[in-house]
């Protein structure tokens, strides 16, 4: 058990009443709206605040229990916390903030190690700079590696794109994909952004008014029609797990394969066979019954209605299921009728647009 | 130069008796700053009414409780010159003693207040990179509040250059050893003919304290960059 949180928080304006349990390395996104409790859990996990009841056991030590009177203090629990607003310490350089953590802990921040982090996060030409020279996307970086060097046993980020652009977003993203896939270390992320959680999360835990919702692996929770009202709203969409098949490079395009089709997708720069995340949202996936002789759409991936759940406008999400994928299609309640759609109804799904993400290098929604 | 002997001696007693009071009351102010800015404990208003006393007794008041302390009649003044051969009254100690006491106040408040300024955010971060409360008071909250704690003990030692009061009625005025400068003016006024001398005095205080406050915001300016944000 790499982290198991049960607890209960007394915080107006509700109580937070939280359990769920992350087994293995990863990122698990806490996601849930502003003001969910997402904060406070992980401010709780690294102990920063002591819930009123529960227990908390990162890698194996109960580092809090309210029935044995265990608090460990934050300073021993070993739990690495990049904050939403960096909290750099001013009066020390680059170098000087992550060293910080390396220096309190034995076996952490040898030389090695803190060479491969500089490079992991491309901050060579940062560490002899003062923080308040840095932008908003070089701050985060130096904090994620302050908290990596520090040899945490947990890595709890707490929103930490939300104060930056999109353009930083962009450029921070990728290094936490780095970070989730060269580190060993299991990451609780809080997010409210859908598009944060498709590229990072592998499980999700999703949160609303104190209380956990749901858990489950990211691409069953997003292709969930209960959850919708959770993981909805104008971006809902499924994540297809395939890997490279080839590159057609004269038309700049990228052939993916999945159990249940394949996806065209502008040209990736991987090796064909590499593994990679596209998200396709409910809004860019067209219903037809049979396959449409001249479509400008690429992909048309056969399909059967596994599920249907009717929004509150015009509209009506419907799951399909192709091979062990699960997509969303969003349409409209008259098509719905008109196509006289049913569990169980064959149906080719009609694709105008995937995003793909692989490995964090690359982000993109083109309609292909 | 234009100043005699006497006058000299007068400025150099001034700044050692400032610097030794200034140095001698800065550990406890800190220590006094923290309890008052992060402690909660019973008797903490007691402590800080009892820190401020200085602030609003009159100093000849403080000189005079000094002396009744620390008289070589008194107990814990005959205590300290029969055990540690240390007295006091009318030496130059005494004086730094007087100072460091009617300018601790100054010191407190300043260094409290950048305290109570330092970012909580950071010092928690400290603690999630593995910094215990000692550790993080050391090298986070500290070297945040030092452009205050430079601010005070700058304040303090303009202030103990100009005490007078508790100086004068707790050491005496004897010159060499307890005439710091203000006293030395005060000795010219009422000497007939010292008007010369009291008006060098009086344009050499001048002096100093312009020359203080340029290097105060100099080096105020100094530890803002070095640990500004």
């Amino acid at each position: 058990m790499t982290l198991a949180v049960d607890v209960g928080i007394r915080r107006s304006p509700f109580h937070l009443n939280a359990r769920f349990a992350v087994d293995e390395p990863g990122v698990t996104a806490l996601f849930g709206p502003s003001g969910a409790g997402k904060s406070t859990l992980v401010q709780a996990i690294a102990g920063l605040i002591r819930p009123e009841r529960g227990r908390i056991v990162i890698d194996q030590e109960v580092v809090f229990d309210a029935a044995e009177r265990i608090a460990v203090p934050a300073w021993r629990r070993r739990a690495g916390y990049v904050f939403q607003d960096g909290r750099l310490f001013p009066h020390l350089t680059v170098e000087g903030n992550l060293r910080f953590g390396a220096r309190r802990h034995r076996g952490a921040g040898a030389e090695p190690a803190f060479r491969a982090m500089v490079e992991l996060l491309g901050l060579d030409g940062l560490l002899a700079r003062r923080p308040r020279s840095l932008s908003g996307g070089e701050k985060q970086r130096v904090a994620l590696g302050r908290a990596l060097l520090a040899n945490p046993r947990i890595l709890l980020l707490d929103e930490p794109l939300s104060a930056l652009d999109e353009g930083r977003k962009g450029e921070i993203l990728p290094f936490l994909a780095r970070i989730r896939d060269d580190t060993q270390v299991p990451i609780v992320y809080v997010t409210h952004s859908l598009d944060e959680l498709t590229r990072l999360a592998d499980t999700l835990v999703i949160l609303d008014r104190g209380e956990v919702v749901a858990t489950a692996p990211v691409a069953e929770a997003l292709a969930d029609l209960e959850l919708l009202p959770y993981t909805g709203a104008y971006d809902a969409g499924a994540i297809v797990t395939a890997e490279i098949d080839s590159h057609d490079r004269a038309d700049q395009l990228s052939l993916l394969a999945f159990d249940g089709g394949r996806l065209w997708v502008p040209l990736l720069d991987q090796a064909p066979g590499a593994p990679v995340r596209a998200r396709v949202r409910a809004r860019d996936v067209v219903v037809a019954l049979s396959e449409p002789a001249d479509s400008s759409a690429n992909n048309l991936v056969p399909a059967t209605v596994s599920g249907w759940r009717e929004g509150a406008g015009a509209h009506v999400d419907l799951q399909l299921r192709a091979g062990s994928a699960t997509l969303l299609a969003r349409i409209t309640r008259r098509s719905f009728r008109r196509l006289g759609l049913a569990s169980g109804t064959p149906v080719v799904a009609v694709i105008k647009a995937v995003s793909v993400e692989s490995g964090g290098t690359r982000a993109t929604a083109e309609p292909v | 130069m234009l100043l005699s002997d006497a006058e000299w001696q007068a400025l150099i007693l001034s700044l050692q008796i400032s610097l030794v009071a200034v140095s001698l009351a800065l550990p406890f102010a800190i220590l006094v700053a923290v309890a008052l800015a992060r402690g909660t404990f019973p008797g903490k208003a007691l402590l800080d009414g009892l820190v401020h006393l200085p602030l609003v007794l009159p100093p000849v008041v403080m000189g005079y409780l000094l002396l009744l302390t620390f008289g070589t009649r008194a107990p814990l003044g005959a205590w300290l010159f029969e055990t540690f051969g240390i007295r006091l009254v009318f030496s130059w100690t005494g004086a730094a003693l007087a100072a460091a006491i009617v300018t601790f106040p100054f010191q407190v408040r300043a260094i409290r207040l950048a305290l109570e300024a330092v970012d909580p955010g950071l010092v928690a971060a400290a603690a999630t990179l593995g910094a215990g409360p000692v550790d993080r008071f050391l090298t986070i909250t500290l070297p945040l509040a030092l452009p205050g704690i430079v601010a005070g003990a700058i304040t303090a030692f303009a202030a103990s250059l100009g005490e007078f009061g508790a100086i004068i009625t707790f050491v005496s005025n004897i010159p060499g050893e307890t005439r710091t400068l203000p006293l030395a003016i005060y000795t010219a006024i009422q000497t007939p003919g010292g008007e010369a001398a009291a008006a060098r005095l009086v344009a050499l205080s001048i002096g100093l304290a312009l020359l203080g406050l340029t290097l105060s915001e100099i080096a105020a300016r100094r530890v803002r960059a070095l640990v500004g944000p």
